[in-house]
């Protein structure tokens, strides 16, 4: 089997948007949340959402391309230029070498609803314009990136809720791992704009503490309230170890576990069982023991099953080890499909520079929580082999274990 | 302005302004004997954009049928010229 290493990291998201905006957000615990008002004329029971910036492509890519590219196809774009830069790849390269992409994305919202305007003011399919379908596609990053950068390999968009970024890693290892490909872009993609949410408002899964948004996401907090959703995009460019030493590449770190597992259950009620299945297969794969993990980043959004059952999954395999955990969602909110992506860039930027981000607005932890190491505050320390948990909607589940060489 | 009387000039311009405002055409490129695609570069998908365009502009659908028979810039005018005139 081969080794699978990462050699670039881009970040585009609302505590930042690149990566040493975002290392400092995350040292400082500077959260990223504010208020829509969009949101609550459209019907939303909560404003609150990450702030994230509308980059402006004008002058960086052609308007064949930024008339195909959604929002959440934006901020890839950006997430993927800086990842790139960071590997000393760009376009050249990959005339001349293959590589791949695999992107997690699971909406694109806003392009299907305004052509669906479109075509009911006009009663015209033509009038919708030619972005239309390649906006509104799952597959719409992948599509897109695939095409600006002239990648030549494997090519796909894995959608699987809340964990897609996650999972997205997990599967571009195995083909590296498989020797199938010598390199992969992968991340994951989230919008953020208030027609994308709306339903998931509905579930009554949000936070609805509106007079102080910075402190409306709370993970593991007995107060808390819900999640708040978010975006933006994460890059992550992996790279079979040899091929990356030869090249020369800075590498951040091995991805050596990768666990994933299915709760078959409910399909939005968590399961500890699953989250638990998943974190020990990727412990497995990795062939590590809980007490071998310096630090693990939990999905922990801020609602109230969610976590708890988090806690209990985190609890179950890490109890004895008394691993420091903490979910950087207090800044970021719910970054949902790119959120298993965003947050290794997270832990990657925490690992380089020797820190643990704090589990802002955890005041009181609640009574399962309260068994965790939770890291409140940020915290100087050398992080060698790091655990990312990430789950979603269906009970899918993903874990990922990334070692410092 | 009213559509119908609009002279060959202003319709000239319109055009020549969506076409360097929307579909990001070179300005100097605008010539009347330019082919629409091997000289401005305007692909099958740029072709529903200026459909979108000139709906918005003008107030009326050009049929893909029709502008399949249009080459230049010159008979892309006239096209558009004389679908005004036919109201």
């Amino acid at each position: 089997m081969k080794r699978v290493v990462i050699t670039g990291i881009g970040i585009y998201s609302c505590i930042g948007t690149n990566m040493d905006e975002v290392r400092d957000s995350l040292h400082k615990g500077k959260s990223g949340i504010g208020i829509d008002p969009k949101r609550t004329e459209y019907g939303y029971r909560s404003p609150l959402t990450g702030i994230v910036p509308l980059p402006d492509l004008k002058g960086k890519l052609s308007r064949r391309q930024r008339v195909c590219l959604p929002e959440e196809g934006e901020y890839a774009f950006m997430a993927t230029e800086e990842a790139l830069k960071d590997a000393g790849l760009g376009v050249d390269y990959f005339e001349k070498n293959e590589a791949g992409i695999l992107y997690g994305n699971d909406s694109s919202s806003k392009a299907v609803i305004e052509s669906h305007e479109a075509c009911l003011e006009k009663k015209d399919t033509t009038l919708m314009g030619s972005g239309a379908i390649f906006q509104s596609m799952n597959s719409t990053v992948t599509m897109n990136l695939s095409t600006i950068y002239k990648l030549r390999g494997i090519n796909f968009t894995i959608s699987a809720a809340c964990a897609s970024g996650s999972h997205t890693l997990g599967l571009g290892a195995l083909f590296i791992r498989l020797g199938l490909q010598d390199m992969i872009v992968c991340g994951g993609a989230q919008e953020t704009n208030y027609l994308s949410m709306a339903s998931f408002d509905g579930l009554s899964a949000f936070s609805t503490r509106v007079d102080n948004p910075q402190k409306a996401s709370r993970p593991f907090d007995k107060n808390r309230d819900g999640l708040v959703p978010s975006g933006g995009a994460a890059t992550v460019i992996l790279e079979e170890y040899e091929h990356a030493v030869k090249r020369g590449a800075k590498i951040y770190a091995e991805i050596v576990g990768y666990g994933f597992s299915s709760n078959g259950v409910h399909i939005s009620q968590p399961s500890n069982e699953g989250s638990a299945l998943a974190m020990t297969r990727a412990l497995q794969d990795a062939r590590l023991k809980p007490s071998d993990i310096d630090y693990i980043n939990a999905h922990a959004t801020s609602t109230v099953l969610g976590d708890t059952y988090e806690a209990m999954a985190i609890d179950e395999v890490f109890g004895a080890s008394k691993t420091p955990v903490s979910s950087t969602k207090g800044m970021t909110g719910h970054e949902c499909w790119m959120a298993g992506a965003s947050e290794v860039v997270y832990t990657l930027l925490m690992m380089k520079d020797s820190f643990m981000a704090p589990n802002i607005n955890l005041e009181e932890p609640d009574d399962i929580s309260k068994k965790l190491n939770i890291i409140a505050k940020t915290t100087d320390k050398n992080l060698d082999i790091c655990l990312s948990n990430s789950f979603g909607f269906g009970g899918t589940n993903s874990a990922l274990i990334l070692k410092k060489l | 302005m009213k559509m119908s009387k609009m002279n060959r000039e202003e319709i000239v311009e319109i055009i020549n302004n969506f076409l360097i405002e929307d579909i990001e055409i070179e300005q100097e490129s605008l010539k009347e004997k330019a082919f629409l695609k091997e000289d401005l570069g305007i692909d099958s998908l740029d072709f529903v954009d200026i459909v979108v365009v000139v709906e918005q502009k003008f107030g009326f659908k050009i049929k893909p049928e029709e502008m399949s028979k249009v080459k230049t810039l010159l008979q892309f005018y006239d096209y558009i010229e004389n679908k005004i005139k036919e109201g």
